[in-house]
């Protein structure tokens, strides 16, 4: 059982409630309930109503979840949850029930990392990960370059954005634009029919002075505002907006500034392979891009499948799976939601 | 039958083991701890002690009775997704009672108002003669609330003043108050219910008006 630990992950730190179960490295089940939905006249998450909606969806989530993979809980040797960092009235709900199946079927339960769970993930699509690695998370949420030198022990954070997060600079963008929400895939798609050239918008902490201090830190805010006023200066000229272009242009902006780092990241680390995830990993130029750079310095990448990169079960389900198999301690009961959870613990000690 | 009460409504956080029997109601077991901001913490370990206390296990339990609210949302759905986790779990009905009519019922005899903290400069509050809720569960500010009774209880009763005596020992909903409102559902074997909090409240969220120039 050590070697393939049958493990259930559950994952509501933002809008999407997710159960995953896995066996090993293999992927049983991926249920996942969002509430992206209630959230998009407001253009953004609302907390309080991503929380309700995880308290809703949790029961019947877990039924599909259990169905999906033919296993009942009693079959389960341990339950993985995010402790954080995340929304803490929303991780809050998901930490409550993992307590409440992990007492009721007497089985240990490990809090563990969110961020660390998207670089696992990576192991249900392309086996054991090589250590160290580098992995980039880009997201709604977070925006941040890790060095991954024991998936089960610690992580070490190289950088991340110092405003706002890529998957932010989507919506906000999108919205401006009048596209909608979530920006990250509606931009993608409009970027397709524009020229990524025809607008030189900057591309933030990369200048020769912000190598000492922010290397590998990300600021995606001064972009926002160059793309608002360009869009702006373009209304009150009467002119009409190219979507397409300001879409394509933004676009190749943020994936420029990744990729350069992130292939920086390896090479100054001498680390040959990079893990891309978060909802952002799904952007189609940001996987041409980082492959075309990687693949200059013989740079490994790896992208799990789209379903994989947005927040789930199943990536929280791969990491506890990967703890068990390493014989790690589960966390106690009084684990803790830890809305600004930081790297140095995977998982919550026991 | 062995029934698990719990209830996060109020800064209590409580577990509690009771026995149901045809003709009434035995505690074996309870626990509290009073911290409005430890719920997720604190919790499940009860659950845990109150069953070692009583030498019994999870797979002992015949039904989960819990506090619904009116509560801080928060720590309301604490109690509430553990109660339906542990239900689903064990495959054992939960059932949802209102938190103020465990304070109600404990309360007793007469005309009472039983008011819990809202944040937000206001209580939750229900009105009971005799331990049976005659008006609420409601959402106001304390200067807002029409009492016509003899007495009062709740820590919101405690924080303001409703010109009546408070009960003081009757400050947060015990197990044994919940499990007794839902003792006959327990004894009847009902269908499990879903738990659905008595928010009160919308969900602070406004709609954007449109879109800030950022020239000027
Ligand atoms: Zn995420």
């Amino acid at each position: 059982m050590r070697d393939e630990p049958l493990v259930l992950g559950i994952e509501t730190s933002c809008d999407e409630t997710g159960i995953g179960i896995v066996r090993g490295h293999t992927l049983l089940a991926d249920a996942l309930a969002s509430s992206v939905d209630q959230h998009a006249r407001f253009g953004g998450v609302v907390p309080e109503v991503a929380s309700r909606a995880h308290l809703e969806a949790l029961v019947p989530t877990m039924q599909r979840a259990l169905d999906e993979a033919g296993v009942t809980l009693a079959d389960i040797d341990a339950i993985a949850v995010t402790s954080g960092p995340g929304l803490a009235g929303a991780l809050l709900v998901g930490v409550a029930a993992a307590k409440g199946y992990a007492l009721a079927a007497e089985k240990p339960i490990y809090g563990v990392n969110h961020l660390a769970a998207h670089v696992a993930v990576d192991t249900l699509e392309h086996g054991p990960l090589p250590e160290p690695a580098i992995a980039m998370l880009v997201s709604g949420g977070h925006s941040s370059l890790l060095l991954v030198d024991d998936l089960t022990a610690g992580v070490t954070p190289l950088g991340a954005t110092i405003d706002d997060a890529a998957g932010e600079a989507f919506d906000k963008v999108a919205r401006l634009l009048g596209l909608g929400f979530p920006g990250g895939p509606i931009i993608d798609r409009s970027a397709r029919a524009g020229d990524p050239g025809s607008i030189a918008f900057p591309r933030g902490l990369t200048a020769p002075k912000d190598q000492a201090a922010h290397r590998f830190d990300f600021s995606f805010s001064g972009l926002k505002t160059a793309v608002a006023r360009w869009v702006e200066a373009r209304e009150r000229a009467g002119e009409p907006v190219p979507v397409a272009d300001v879409s394509a242009s933004f676009q190749e902006a943020v994936v420029d500034v990744l990729t350069t780092k992130a292939i920086d990241a390896c090479l100054s680390n001498g680390v040959g392979t990079l893990v891309i995830g978060g909802g952002v990993a799904a952007n189609s130029r940001l996987r041409v891009l980082a492959e075309e750079r990687a693949a200059k310095h013989g740079i490994v990448v790896r992208v799990p499948r789209p379903q994989l990169c947005t927040d789930n079960g199943a990536m929280v389900a791969a990491l506890g799976s990967h703890l068990v198999a390493a014989g790690v301690a589960p966390s106690r009961l009084d684990l803790p939601a830890d809305s600004a959870m930081s790297l140095t613990a995977v998982s919550v000690p026991g | 039958m062995l029934v698990l009460a719990l209830d996060t409504a109020t800064p209590a956080s409580t577990a509690a083991l009771i026995e149901v029997t045809a003709d009434g109601l035995f505690g074996v077991a309870e626990s509290r701890t009073v911290d409005p901001r430890a719920h997720g913490e604190k919790l499940a370990p009860e659950i845990a002690a109150v069953l070692a206390e009583a030498g019994l296990r999870p797979r002992d339990l015949t039904a989960i009775v819990a506090g619904l609210g009116p509560g801080p949302f928060t720590g309301l759905r604490v109690g509430l997704a553990t109660a339906a986790s542990m239900g689903q779990a064990l495959g054992i009905p939960t059932y949802g009672v209102c938190s103020l009519d465990a304070l109600g019922r404990a309360a007793g005899p007469g005309r009472v108002l039983i008011a819990t903290d809202a944040r937000r400069r206001e209580v939750y509050y229900a009105t009971y003669a005799d331990g049976v809720r005659e008006s609420g569960p409601d959402v106001a500010k304390p200067a807002d609330v029409a009492v016509n009774v003899d007495k009062s209880a709740g820590e919101g009763a405690l924080k303001y003043d409703f010109g009546v005596p408070v009960e003081e020992h009757l400050l947060y909903p015990s197990g044994a108050a919940l499990v007794a409102i839902a003792a006959d559902r327990v004894r009847a074997g009902a269908p499990s219910e879903i738990l659905t909090p008595l928010y009160l409240r919308r969900p602070d969220a406004v709609e954007p008006a449109g879109r800030k120039p950022v020239l000027t």
